[in-house]
């Protein structure tokens, strides 16, 4: 079909080398600053590079054997993959209750859906300030609500049980506006009619919900999911402002791990090795993301 | 159109939706509240909000000594640049792939596509060797650069791009028109609420970029706010003062804030992609 629309437009739609010119400019920035460093990160996670003994030799697989056996690297892919697991399914059931409930025509329903988004333009510097402020071990905001309620008082960033799950609690509270805006942009896709046809047949709330909402959103779920986990195996400022990876390297992500042998440490054979094992990560969560999606189109 | 249901359910889970909103505001509140406190104040209460003494020495203190102007015009210019270099690029090369034909252009599409499986995490020692060789570092150059690089954008147009109908341009073909003059008075104006939403989500990104700052700006004139924030946080609470940080934080949040509201239509349409569909 678009072969014979480019045949009778020929002297236009034919094939140009000039028109490659629309994709240079992009191409030129694209190799320079993506293709080549990844290609150049492959081969530094190669060498041992040090930059304050200035030393760089071919080395091998060392670095990646290193990683195997450094305790602080293993701990912060665990606590990444936890990090994971404890944030993405509260942004999945979060985001579409609030969606659920926000999905209201008027001005309440405008002024809350706004109140939860409203944090996400917040920078990470912004929201890490606030939450230490209000997590200050004495003076802040919940200890003084503890305080009133005669609870004792308690340091959920100086602890090793705490540290963690309080820097997903702070995740959800910055960024829990994108999926339910996400599931909100899906819910006003599904047609009314089969609404009006649930209420015929008398179906209660949950029922409702479960058979009739559920499926037509099913595919944003899937999204929704899938893009909340490779963003929150990316995580890293929260970690590093709030707690700088501990205590006792309780909290810190890979991608902070790769920050520090990187750049305060300046072992980077070593960060580069880290930022391959990122890099595969992600592409085994991406792999899974096309897999999924591709069965779905079976549902 | 709502979900039918009865009255009292509908006013219980919208009850329980406004209390988990306070929850949600109270931080921000708190902190913007505790600001206008004197900090000599703060060192003995922060559990008083209506009354006690108020002050606005913690903003004059942050006119007067921080070098956060600096760093709001520092990140003012690179996300400005940066959005405005990423639109361009960006719109050029999605048309290209959407639009026209030359050698080879299946091959580099699937290529620039396999970019999006990359996160930026995974290049940064790298990207910090090959500023460091051509000594860039601590330039608007070296921050605004490497962004550009991820291929989301041009995802973005070439999928917009593709939905324009094919006849509209036609019409301007068989007026011996150039593909270049096509582009800029056709296809352009058509494709404003792609390169809305490109835009916003570009320089909120930008804005907000902490890692790449991080490593490319070591000098403090270089900071952009978000950096320059996090410079003030390492010694916490001990040299200015509880309230100063406060005001810092209502100091920088505010103006994105105040944006947000004002925008706040295009920005939800952008992130729902309500704009692309």
């Amino acid at each position: 079909m678009k072969a014979v629309a480019d045949h009778g437009h020929g002297r236009v739609h034919g094939a140009r080398w000039s028109n490659a010119l629309f994709i240079a400019p992009f191409l030129a920035v694209y190799l320079a600053l993506l293709v080549a460093p990844l290609v150049r990160g492959m081969w530094t996670s190669l060498q041992d590079l040090d930059m304050l003994s200035q030393t760089s030799e071919f080395v091998g697989l060392k670095n990646f054997a290193d990683l195997w056996g450094d305790e602080i690297f293993m701990g912060s892919v665990r606590n990444t993959f936890c990090f994971v697991l404890m944030s993405t399914p509260v942004f999945v059931v979060l985001g579409l209750a609030l969606a659920l409930a926000l999905n209201r025509p008027g001005r309440t329903g405008a002024v809350l859906r706004a109140i939860f988004f409203g944090s996400s333009v917040l920078s990470v510097t912004i929201v890490t300030l606030v939450w230490k402020l209000v997590l200050m071990p004495h003076h802040g905001l919940l200890a003084n609500l503890a305080n009133a309620a005669g609870l004792p008082g308690f340091s959920p960033l100086t602890s090793e049980a705490w540290a963690l799950p309080t820097i997903a609690a702070v995740t959800v509270w910055w960024i829990i506006g994108l999926p339910m805006m996400l599931f909100l942009a899906a819910l006003q896709q599904v047609p009314g009619e089969v609404y009006e046809a649930a209420a015929l047949d008398n179906s209660s709330r949950w029922r409702t919900l479960v058979h009739i909402t559920l499926p037509a959103i099913r595919r944003t779920v899937v999204l929704v999911a899938v893009i909340e986990v490779i963003l929150q195996f990316q995580v890293f400022g929260q970690a590093q402002l709030l707690t700088q990876g501990g205590p006792n390297n309780s909290s810190r992500p890979v991608v902070q791990f790769i920050y520090e042998s990187g750049f305060t440490h300046w072992t980077l054979g070593n960060a580069a090795a880290a930022s391959q094992v990122l890099l595969g990560i992600m592409l085994v969560a991406m792999a899974l993301q096309m897999w999924v999606s591709g069965r779905k189109e079976a549902f | 159109m709502n979900i039918v249901g009865n009255n009292l359910a509908d006013r219980l889970v919208l009850a329980a939706v406004i209390a988990l909103a306070i929850v949600w505001v109270a931080p921000l509140m708190w902190v913007f509240a505790l600001s206008f406190k004197p900090n000599e104040f703060l060192t003995q209460r922060t559990d008083v909000i209506f009354s006690g003494p108020f002050t606005l020495k913690n903003y004059i203190d942050i006119i007067g000594t921080s070098a956060v102007f600096r760093w709001i015009v520092n990140s003012i210019i690179v996300a400005l640049s940066q959005t405005l270099a990423m639109l361009v690029l960006a719109s050029l090369a999605g048309y290209g792939f959407a639009r026209t034909e030359f050698p080879g252009k299946n091959v580099l599409f699937v290529l620039v596509l396999a970019g999006l499986a990359v996160p930026e995490q995974a290049i940064i020692v790298p990207l910090h060797l090959m500023f460091a060789d051509l000594e860039m570092h601590n330039t608007y150059t070296a921050l605004i650069l490497p962004r550009l690089a991820m291929p989301f954008g041009v995802y973005l147009m070439t999928q917009y791009f593709k939905a324009i109908p094919r006849d509209i341009e036609e019409a301007a073909l068989l007026d011996n028109a150039s593909r270049l003059k096509i582009f800029f008075r056709v296809i352009l104006p058509l494709s404003i609420p792609a390169q809305a939403t490109l835009g916003i989500f570009t320089f909120l990104h930008a804005w907000n970029d902490y890692l790449w700052p991080l490593i490319s700006a070591s000098k403090p004139e270089m900071y952009t706010l978000t950096l320059g924030l996090a410079s003030t946080q390492s010694n916490f609470g001990q040299s200015e003062g509880i309230g100063y940080l406060m005001s810092q934080a209502v100091f920088a949040g505010l103006p994105v804030f105040i944006l947000y509201l004002f925008f706040q239509k295009y920005i939800i349409a952008a992130v729902s992609g309500t704009t692309v569909k």
